[in-house]
Parts: structure tokens; C-alpha cells; sequence
């Protein structure tokens, strides 16, 4: 086993991206969903049921950025300067998530509602498409030269596979949003969150096939060693199981289960990513020797030991505290549901 | 015309900066503030501290979420904009920041949604708790972004590895301990405590104009002004005197540009007032020996002036100079302010006085201001340099980031602040206008 720290940082930037994508996941899943309520209440409690912890949530995106600036400094540098425009566009888009959270209910004006609500859904939704795009655009590789540098454009990301990356995406947040909202909700709003979880499941399950295909021709380089690696197979089962697992609890009405099944179904798409990368950061498509591997694009293992420690002693801190403060705001959300 | 990438970036980093750096030290200030109202309402189980404290929480949950809003795009535009420096000193600089996400951005984020949406939830003690989270976390925030900053004004713990053209850790220790850190972590955390105290005692100062018996604002403006006299007086003595020695000596060429002193000599002068050129003084009143006597403790002290360093490392004058004088000249208003304030305290006749609640309202945005002169003289007077005579800022930013994509950004982050910032000081009005609860439990209209 050749566990050695650049692999550690390897596993620990995937658990953050993991984590991110399970828990800001159903926080924009809800977002998007809004958009498509047509009581203003409804929306209302969409927000209601993510206020108290989507701020957490979106912590665990700054973490994986400032543990890619710490443990790979020239991923860092190429991907966020090489997806410049899209950034920008991902920095607005979450702005507006954030702040619509917070101006919603300050003041008591139909249209103040109408635009806030708007901002959430759209804001949410920009965001949600834009992470599956990015995703695609790293799994298709990224034109990286000699020194590391993206000499690509804007439109170039904005490609045929990457944007099938970002439709899988944002039905996998659906699902995940769609069974997060039914285990907070209860009476006839269940059953509609209910019906968006097994939509979104749905569209994922039958998407994730083609796009599939769609990567075995656009990224061969990606399955060469994947049939004689183990831990594909280690993460191929828990995708194989938890996928059918989401509408089976959705069908019994067992949501608590349903959404367990839908993180896990997230956690093992990206972990499989995740392997077929390894060791690479970033594949370049101009050559594959300039691609950005955890060993070429790594910080001194010096800095890898001591963020290392750092994240040895927060980590888990942290995971005991957002549990508790999860396990406080557990059950369903009401209208009647005070702020502040 | 030519769009230059560097400049652009400067404009596009200090704008988004100085945006988000309005909130978090008003957010320190309030968290604080909100810590010792919730001890006492938990405490001495009196609703004026409880119905103080869901008041003031207003404010704190609308500036953090500004702060919150403004802060992604910190934690991001060193890879945007400024790949390069991020490719050079990634292996030092890139650390404090994962620090400051996994120890402190998780702590104030999780406790702020347990403090502002658990009331009733949980115990009074562990609400409590919660908002202690919430100013240690922010504190720690603060904590490990000044490592980062201080990192760029006085590098340490690294050595430059020419083979592979980085800066690399070499003690962690070293690097976040650097010489200006201390210095500028309690600096700089004072200033929160002020931006705090002024914007509870502008708020209280509202409500008493409209209703001189209102309990809630008599004890927030008491603690304000208390609060606020003796945060003032220790940022000018010992923190911002101690702060300028240190650059006097790690940084000569900063402290020159603030003081406009362009010629190295015994005797310097400390300069009052005057309007800086690149050359010289216009209409500058001088205290003799002065500056000698602080930075050095004697008369004949060498002060280095801006003619000690070639002309390609030397800051420009005219912002370090203005927002050092602009500081230190709101520094000493807030001494007075809130002595002033004392005074009336005692005399008893604080809640009466109405030209100086009026003084205290226009008062509140005066210690943001004086944060963020701090924070232009701070980062223009590194300059030319990114990390002090290490990288300079022209050699940072993204090699291929052409000047049409920064002014692209620029133009949308100035809308969305522009427009942020609008809504925020209405909400902020508004908030200030409902007051708190009444003793009955409505709000006052």
C-alpha cells in the first residue's frame, strides 16, 4: 500500500469535495426545486428547512479550495486562473444564494419576496450546473502546457461532455435536494418532494449510462488501469447498491433512508472519479506527461505534514459539532418556524 | 486601448477586499459585544439583556452573512487572478488559509446558524456557548488571515528553492510566528472591538433620540462607551505605537511612505499635516525630533527616509501617507468620543445629551473607515512588493489572465457589491427602526 502523504492529501481534498457535494449537494437541490413552488410559503419553507445549516455546508467548498492552494498550489493556480470567467460566474451565483437566505424575510413585501426567492432558485441553480461542468471539463482533461499553465478559453469549457457532466450533476443534486426536502416536510408538499427525489433519481440513473459511453470515448485514459484496479471495484459496489436503494426507500417512505442512500450514490460516483484519476490532479489533453499529478503539483512534504496534523486535530472536531448542531435542528420544518 | 492584467487585478483585489473587510471586524466587535449580553441574560435572568440580545443578533446575522457572501471570493481569487504568487509561495501561504477554513470557518459558520436559530432549542447555556463559538471562531479567522497577511509583510520559516523557482516551508512555527503577526493580530482585532462598540452605541444612540427611558439602549450605549473608550485608547498605546516601531524596523521603507519622510537622518521630525507629491511635503507642519523620539526612544535616533532605497523599491507616498494620517487622526476622535461619552456617564446625563447621540450615529461607519485606511496603508506601502523583498506584485498575477476578463469581473462584482451594500444599510435601518421588543414582548413601532 503506498499511502504516503501526497495520497493522504489526495483522499483528504476527495472527502472535502465529497462532503461538500452531500451537504451544500441538498442545500442547492433545494434551491433549484424553489424555483419550480408556485405558493411563496412553499418557497419559504424550502429556505426555512436549510437555513439554520447551509452557511456550514458551504464551509466545506472554501476548505477544499484553501486545502488545494495548501497541498497542490499549482492546481490551484491553474484551474481557478484557467476557469476565470466561470469562477466569476460560480462567486455571483453563490453570492446571491447567500445573501437571498438572509434578506428573505427582512422585509414583508410581496416583491421583495418574489425577487429574493428568485435569486435563491437561480442563484442555486447557476451553482449547481456550474460544479458538474467543472467536474466534466477536469474528468475530459484540461489543455495544460509544459509549465502548467490552461491555455484554453471560456467557450472551450462549455463543451459537448462537460455540459452532459453538468445535466448529471444537477439531477443528482434534485435527488439529493428532493430527498432531503421530503424528510423535513410532511403532508401534500412530501409527496411532491418525494415525486422530485424520485425524478431526479431517475434522470440519473437513466443519464448515467450514456455518460458513461460518452466518457470512455472522450477519456479512454481514464479506465486503462481501472479493470486491474481493486479499489474500483470497492467503489463500484457501494454505487451498485446504494443506487437502486433510492427509490426503494422512497417507496416505503422511509426518507431518512432514502437520503443516506442518495449521499452514498454521490460519495461513490465521485470517489470513482476519484480512482481514475489517481494519480492525476488535472489530465492534461495536450500531452499526458504535462498533466498535474499529486507528485508533480504537490506542496513540500514538509507543508503536506504539518496541514496534515492541522486537519488530524480540526476534522474531527468539526464532524462532532455539525452533528450536534444537525441533531438539534433535526425533524420537520414548520411555517410557523421562527428566525431571528 | 491596453487593459493591463496587473493593474486591473490590484483595482479587482482591492475593491473585493476592502468590501468584505467592512464586515468581518463589525462582526468580531458585535460577537463580543453579544457574548457578554448573553452571559448576563443567562446569568442574572433579565429579559432587557435577552431582548438586547435577539436585537443586536439581527445585526450580527445580516453583517456576517455580508461577510460571508463577500469572503468566497477571497478564499478563491489568489488562484484567479494571481496564479503565479499562488505558484510561488503556495507551500507557505496556502497553509494558514486551509487552517483558518478547517479551525475557524467551520466553528463560526455551524454556531452561528445553532445561536441564531436555536434559541428555545437548546439550554441557555449552550446557546450561550454557541455565540462564544461564534466570536472564538471568528477570532481564530482572524487569527489565521493575519498569519497569512503578516506572512506577506515580514516572510519567514521559508527558504527560496531555486530548483524549483518557489518559496518553500522550511518551519511552520517560524512562518506563522513572524515578526509582524503579534503586533498586527492584536492591532487589528482591537479595531474590531471599536467597529463594534461604535455601531452599538450609534444604534442605541437612535433609540434613546426617540425614547430616552428605552432600558435596552441605556445598558448597550453604557457598555459601548466603556467598551469603546478603552479599546481606542489601547490601539493608539501600546498597539498602533508598538505596531509602527515594528515596521519602523522590519519595514523602513512602509513607515517612511507614512510619514512622508524622504530624507534618512537623526532628528527626524513626526509629520502632523501636509499633502505628499512623490518628492516632497506641501504645507506640512512637523514636530521636531519627534519621530526619532517614537520610533527610537532618543532625539538623534537614524530614521531611514524613502532616499535610503533605490527608486524601484521604494512605495508610493500620497495613500500610505493620507490613510496613516487619516487613522491615527480617527484613532485619537474615538479617544475623545467616547471620554467624552465616560464623562456624561458619570455626570448622569449620557441618555440626555442629543448633540452627542446625534455625534454617535454619525459616528458609526468613522472606525470602518479608519479599518480600511489601515488596511490601504498596510498593502500600499508593501508595495512594489507581493511578499516584501521577496516577489513583486507585478510578477504575481495569472500569466494568461488577459486585462478584458478582469475588467469583465471587476464591472459584475461592483454591481453586486454596489447593490449588496445598498440593501445592507437599508436592513440595517430598518432593523435599527423596529428597535427591540418592548417589555410587553411587541416591538415598538
Amino acid at each position: 500500500m503506498m499511502l504516503d502523504l501526497n495520497t493522504i492529501w489526495f483522499l483528504l481534498v476527495g472527502v472535502l469535495i465529497v462532503g461538500y457535494a452531500i451537504l451544500d449537494g441538498f442545500d442547492l437541490g433545494a434551491g433549484v426545486i424553489s424555483l419550480f413552488l408556485r405558493d411563496p410559503r412553499e418557497k419559504r419553507l424550502c429556505m426555512k428547512a436549510i437555513a439554520p445549516v447551509w452557511d456550514g455546508n458551504e464551509v466545506w467548498l472554501l476548505t477544499a479550495g484553501g486545502a488545494l492552494f495548501a497541498a497542490f498550489p499549482p492546481v490551484y493556480a491553474a484551474v481557478f486562473s484557467g476557469f476565470y470567467i466561470a469562477f466569476v460566474l460560480l462567486l455571483v451565483a453563490l453570492i446571491f444564494r447567500a445573501v437571498s437566505l438572509e434578506f428573505y424575510g427582512k422585509v414583508d413585501s410581496v416583491r421583495w419576496h418574489y425577487a429574493w426567492g428568485w435569486a435563491f432558485g437561480l442563484g442555486s441553480l447557476v451553482a449547481a450546473i456550474l460544479f458538474g461542468v467543472a467536474f466534466g471539463n477536469i474528468l475530459r482533461g484540461l489543455p495544460i502546457d509544459s509549465k502548467g499553465e490552461f491555455t484554453g478559453t471560456f467557450l472551450g469549457l462549455l463543451n459537448p461532455y462537460a455540459l452532459s457532466v453538468g445535466v448529471l450533476g444537477l439531477a443528482m443534486f434534485i435527488m439529493h435536494g428532493g430527498a432531503y426536502l421530503a424528510l423535513k416536510t410532511d403532508g401534500e408538499l412530501r409527496e411532491r418532494m418525494h415525486s422530485w427525489a424520485m425524478g431526479g433519481w431517475a434522470a440519473l440513473a437513466v443519464l448515467y449510462i450514456p455518460v458513461t459511453f460518452f466518457t470512455l470515448t472522450t477519456s479512454p485514459f481514464l479506465f486503462e488501469k481501472l479493470s486491474r484496479n481493486m479499489l474500483f471495484y470497492l467503489a463500484l459496489i457501494p454505487l451498485l447498491v446504494s443506487i437502486p436503494c433510492v427509490p426503494a426507500a422512497l417507496t416505503g417512505r422511509r426518507y431518512g433512508r432514502a437520503f443516506v442512500a442518495s449521499a452514498a450514490t454521490i460519495a461513490s460516483m465521485i470517489a470513482m472519479a476519484g480512482i481514475s484519476l489517481y494519480p492525476m490532479l488535472v489530465p492534461s489533453r495536450l500531452y499526458p506527461s504535462f498533466s498535474l499529478t499529486i507528485y508533480n503539483a504537490s506542496s513540500t512534504p514538509l507543508t503536506l505534514k504539518v496541514m496534515f496534523i492541522i486537519a488530524a486535530v480540526g476534522v474531527p472536531v468539526m464532524l462532532v459539532y455539525t452533528a450536534y448542531v444537525y441533531r438539534v435542528f433535526r425533524g420537520i420544518v414548520r411555517h410557523s418556524d421562527e428566525g431571528y | 486601448m491596453h487593459l493591463d492584467p496587473v493593474l486591473l487585478s490590484r483595482i479587482q483585489f482591492a475593491m473585493t477586499v476592502g468590501f468584505h473587510f467592512i464586515f468581518p471586524p463589525l462582526s468580531i466587535g458585535l460577537a463580543y459585544f453579544l457574548v457578554l449580553v448573553e452571559w448576563r441574560a443567562w446569568r442574572r435572568n433579565d429579559p432587557v439583556y435577552e431582548r438586547m440580545g435577539r436585537f443586536f443578533a439581527k445585526f450580527l446575522a445580516l453583517t456576517f452573512a455580508m461577510g460571508v457572501a463577500t469572503g468566497i471570493t477571497m478564499e478563491f481569487q489568489f488562484g484567479t487572478n494571481w496564479a503565479q504568487y499562488a505558484r510561488f509561495v503556495g507551500d507557505i501561504f496556502g497553509a494558514p488559509l486551509a487552517a483558518e477554513a478547517v479551525l475557524s470557518f467551520f466553528l463560526e459558520s455551524t454556531f452561528l446558524g445553532l445561536y441564531l436559530f436555536g434559541r428555545g432549542r437548546v439550554s441557555k447555556g449552550a446557546h450561550w456557548f454557541s455565540i462564544l463559538m461564534v466570536a472564538v471562531g471568528a477570532t481564530l479567522s482572524a487569527f489565521w488571515i493575519l498569519v497569512a497577511n503578516s506572512w506577506q509583510q515580514t516572510p519567514a520559516g521559508y527558504v527560496f528553492n531555486s530548483e524549483t523557482g518557489r518559496a518553500e516551508l522550511t518551519s511552520f512555527a517560524a512562518a506563522v510566528f513572524n515578526r509582524s503577526m503579534p503586533i498586527r493580530f492584536l492591532h487589528t482585532m482591537d479595531a474590531a472591538v471599536i467597529c463594534g462598540a461604535f455601531l452599538v452605541a450609534g444604534i442605541s444612540a437612535y433609540l434613546l433620540l426617540k425614547d430616552k427611558t428605552n432600558e435596552v439602549a441605556r445598558r448597550a450605549l453604557r457598555i459601548a462607551v466603556v467598551a469603546g473608550f478603552i479599546a481606542s485608547v489601547l490601539e493608539l498605546f501600546p498597539f498602533g505605537h508598538e505596531h509602527a516601531r515594528q515596521i519602523a524596523h522590519q519595514q523602513p521603507a512602509k513607515l517612511a511612505a507614512f510619514e512622508g519622510l524622504f530624507e534618512t537622518g537623526p532628528n527626524a521630525p513626526l509629520t502632523l499635516i501636509g499633502i505628499p507629491t512623490e518628492t516632497g511635503l506641501i504645507g506640512a507642519v512637523r514636530a521636531p525630533s519627534l519621530l526619532s523620539l517614537l520610533v527610537g526612544m532618543r532625539p538623534d535616533y537614524v530614521v531611514k527616509g524613502l532616499n535610503d532605497f533605490p527608486p524601484d523599491e521604494r512605495p508610493p507616498v500620497f495613500l500610505p501617507f493620507m490613510g496613516f494620517h487619516a487613522m491615527v487622526g480617527l484613532g485619537s476622535l474615538f479617544i475623545a468620543l467616547t471620554a467624552y461619552g465616560l464623562f456624561q456617564l458619570w455626570r448622569g446625563r449620557l441618555w440626555e445629551d442629543k448633540l452627542y447621540l446625534w455625534g454617535l450615529i454619525m459616528a458609526i461607519p468613522l472606525p470602518v473607515i479608519a479599518c480600511q485606511a489601515g488596511w490601504i496603508v498596510a498593502e500600499v506601502g508593501r508595495q512594489p512588493w507581493i511578499v516584501y523583498g521577496l516577489l513583486k506584485t507585478a510578477d504575481a498575477v495569472s500569466p494568461r489572465l488577459t486585462g478584458g476578463e478582469v475588467l469583465f469581473s471587476i464591472i459584475l462584482f461592483g454591481a453586486v457589491y454596489a447593490l449588496l451594500f445598498a440593501l445592507y444599510l437599508y436592513l440595517c435601518v430598518t432593523t435599527a427602526r423596529r428597535g427591540p421588543e418592548t417589555a410587553a414582548g411587541k416591538e415598538a413601532a
